[in-house]
C-alpha cells in the first residue's frame, strides 16, 4: 500500500531476551532513520485562516 | 438463472408450511432497477414476492449474524463460502440453517451498466444471456457476459459448496480464470506509485460505510470506526483517515473474504476496494494454501499453528 519494505519489521523476543531486543531495536532504528522521514500516512490538521 | 425462482419459492414455501424454518431469506424487487434487496419471508404468501435474476448480488449470510430462530437462506457460490465462514467463526450453527443452494453464473455490474447511458435506467429485462436496458435516452440490448460484477468474471466457486437443497442443476466452474493479474500489476509497482495508486483509488469515498454494512464479515457489534474512546481514526472524509479505514477493514477480513464483491456492489461511488481484499486473498493462498469458506472441518489460518508456516518476514 506503498510503505517502504524497510519501514516495517518484525521480530520475536522473549522477555529473556533482552540483549536480542536491543540489538533489534537498534537496527530497526538505524534502517528507518537511514530511509527519512515518512511523509506520506500523516495526517495534516487542517489549515484554520 | 431466470428459471431457479419456480423452484426456489416452491422450496420456501414448503419450508414454511412444514415450519422446518421460521424464516426464508431471498431477493425481492428493489425500488430501482438492477437493485433486489433481501426479502424475509415468514408465512408462505411473503414467498411471493421472491425474485431471482442477475440482480441479486447481495450476499445474504449478512442477516444470519447471531441469529436464533431457524432460517433458510438462499446462497450463491460465495454467499455459501460467506455462510461456512459464519459457521466456522460461530456466528450461526448449521443446524439452524437450511441452505437453498443456487448455482450462479455472475451478477450484474451495475455500475458499468449505468456507465453506459446518460440518463437515469428505467427498467432492465433479461432473457437468454441478454439484458434489455432502458434508460431516458433509450433501449440497449446488451450482452450478460460482458456486464458481470468483476468478481464474478473472476470467480472460481460457482455452485454452493455447503446446500441442503438445489434450485438447479450445478453449473460448469470458470476453467482458467486469472483472478489475479490486477494485483500483481500492483505488486510490481514503487512504493510511492502504489501509494499514488491507493490515494487515487479512495479519493471517490464518502465515508458511507455502505461497503463495511453490505459486508458479512464485518459483524462486530461496534466497528473500530464508530468507536469514540478511544477514537481510533478520525471521522471526516480526509485521505489518511479514509485510507486508514479501508487499510483496517480489509485486514480484518484477511483469510475470510470469499470475495462475494459485496463492498464493491454497495458502493455509490464505485470504488473498487476489493484490490485490497484481493491482494489478502492472493497472501493466504501463497503463504498458507488457503481459500476461506470452503469446508467447515477447516481452523482458518489465523487460528492454527503450524511448524513449517513460512516466516520469512520475522528476524
Amino acid at each position: 500500500m506503498g510503505i517502504e519494505p524497510g519501514r516495517l519489521h518484525f521480530s520475536w523476543i522473549s522477555s529473556a531476551e533482552a540483549t536480542k531486543f536491543v540489538d533489534v531495536v537498534t537496527q530497526v532504528t538505524d534502517a528507518v532513520r537511514a530511509l527519512g522521514p515518512h511523509e506520506n500516512f500523516v495526517k495534516h490538521m487542517p489549515k484554520v485562516a | 438463472m431466470v428459471g431457479y425462482i419456480d423452484k426456489i419459492k416452491e422450496i420456501s414455501e414448503r419450508l414454511l408450511k412444514e415450519g422446518t424454518v421460521e424464516m426464508v431469506i431471498g431477493f425481492q424487487k428493489g425500488t430501482l432497477p438492477m437493485m433486489n434487496t433481501p426479502c424475509f419471508a415468514k408465512t408462505p404468501e411473503d414467498v411471493g414476492n421472491f425474485v431471482w435474476d442477475s440482480h441479486c448480488g447481495i450476499n445474504l449470510a449478512n442477516y444470519l449474524t447471531d441469529r436464533k430462530e431457524k432460517i433458510g437462506v438462499i446462497a450463491k457460490g460465495c454467499d455459501s463460502r460467506s455462510i461456512v465462514t459464519h459457521i466456522t467463526e460461530n456466528k450461526i450453527k448449521r443446524e439452524q440453517i437450511f441452505v437453498i443452494g443456487a448455482p450462479c453464473k455472475g451478477m450484474m455490474d451495475r455500475h458499468k451498466i449505468a456507465s453506459l447511458f446518460e440518463t437515469e435506467i428505467r427498467s432492465v429485462a433479461e432473457n437468454d444471456g441478454k439484458l434489455i436496458v432502458t434508460a431516458g435516452d433509450g433501449e440497449k440490448t446488451l450482452e450478460k457476459a460482458d456486464l458481470l460484477q468483476k468478481n464474478c468474471a473472476v470467480c472460481a466457486h460457482r455452485n454452493p459448496v455447503i446446500h441442503d437443497e438445489l434450485a438447479a442443476d450445478p453449473v460448469e466452474d470458470q476453467k482458467d480464470v486469472d483472478r489475479y493479474a490486477d494485483v500483481r500489476e500492483i505488486e510490481t509497482m514503487p512504493p510511492a506509485e502504489k501509494w499514488d495508486y491507493f490515494d487515487d483509488l479512495f479519493s471517490a469515498c464518502i465515508r458511507c460505510y455502505a461497503c463495511r454494512n453490505a459486508c458479512p464479515l464485518c459483524y462486530c457489534p461496534t466497528c473500530f470506526v464508530d468507536e469514540s474512546q478511544p477514537q481510533w481514526v478520525g471521522k471526516s472524509t480526509d485521505p489518511i483517515d479514509t485510507k486508514t479505514f479501508h487499510f483496517l477493514r480489509a485486514y480484518h477480513c484477511a483469510g475470510r473474504c470469499t470475495d462475494c464483491g459485496s463492498c464493491e456492489r454497495a458502493c455509490p461511488m464505485g470504488i473498487n476496494m476489493r484490490m485490497l481484499t484481493k491482494k489478502l486473498e492472493k497472501d493466504c493462498i501463497d503463504a498458507f494454501g488457503w481459500e476461506p469458506g470452503l469446508d467447515l472441518n477447516q481452523r482458518p489460518p489465523l487460528d492454527t499453528y503450524k511448524m513449517d508456516d513460512p516466516e520469512d518476514f520475522i528476524k
